[in-house]
């Protein structure tokens, strides 16, 4: 895992991170993100649980379904923490996905599944999400505060 | 970080989760629990009190552990979770599916 500090002016700190395509680094790249993102743009409240958790999830299904733990392949993030908002950008190597087509897993017959609330968990922890039009890169905003 | 396994005087095992429950971590949850159905426990307390954040994985985990839990004849309670994890249990409406208690003491005492 490397992280690459892109910028550090008085207007922010920007930074980047290539992560192996391998679950067992999801909590220790969250965490190294987290530390960096620690600036006071962000509550500490929502630095520790908003951006970690919403990291994880995005980590997490780009590894899983984008490079489909495919070891040679990394998944990028870049991280962006300005006074008004922390901006992740998270990007896979995969075919992507239609955001649309994935189903509410609050409904009746989905709820006692294992998988599938990822995306929705993911839309609830942040202040924007947009996916670019291949699927295979969100970019995250939470707002300061 | 980690998770840490104590057994009350009743049969109760309680599993104590340190930091965070997330795709990276869960199966270590899953066998333990596991581990103790085999063994036969059928009541079990997981304590949140010492977590910051859980992932969909995590959730998920939860929801494959319980529902094998209640197949077995037994039962599985959540305890101890901050506002910011109960509200993650009532987004995902799992609030519905687990007991859920304020502390680890109120879901012992709940069995």
């Amino acid at each position: 895992m490397v992280l690459h500090r892109t910028a550090q002016a008085q207007d922010g700190v920007a930074f980047s991170l290539a992560v192996p395509s391998d679950l067992s680094f999801v909590g220790d790249a969250v965490d190294l993100a987290a530390r960096h993102c620690d600036v006071g743009v962000l509550s500490q409240r929502r630095l520790q649980f908003n951006l970690r958790t919403a990291l994880a999830e995005a980590l997490a299904n780009a590894i899983a379904y984008g490079n489909r733990h495919d070891p040679s392949k990394l998944v990028r993030i870049e991280v962006a923490c300005r006074p008004d908002a922390v901006r992740i950008q998270v990007a896979d190597d995969g075919l992507g996905f239609d955001p649309s087509q994935v189903p509410d897993p609050t409904t009746p017959e989905f709820l006692e599944r294992e998988g599938g609330r990822g995306l929705f968990v993911l839309r609830h922890l942040v202040d924007t999400i947009e996916f670019n039009e291949r699927g295979n890169c969100v970019c995250l905003v939470l707002r300061a505060g | 970080m980690g998770f840490s396994v104590s057994k009350d005087p009743r049969g109760v095992v309680i599993v104590g989760v340190d930091g965070q429950l997330i795709v990276g971590n869960r199966q270590e949850l899953k066998q333990k629990v596991l581990d103790s159905l085999e063994g036969g426990t059928r009541r079990f307390v997981i304590d949140f009190t010492k977590t910051g954040y859980i992932d969909s994985s995590g959730l998920g985990v939860l929801v494959s552990l319980s529902k094998k839990v209640r197949e077995q004849g037994g039962d599985l309670r959540l305890a101890g979770l901050n506002e910011d994890l109960q509200t993650l249990f009532e987004l995902t409406k799992l609030d519905t599916l687990f007991a859920i208690a304020k502390t680890p003491a109120e879901a012992l005492a709940a069995f």
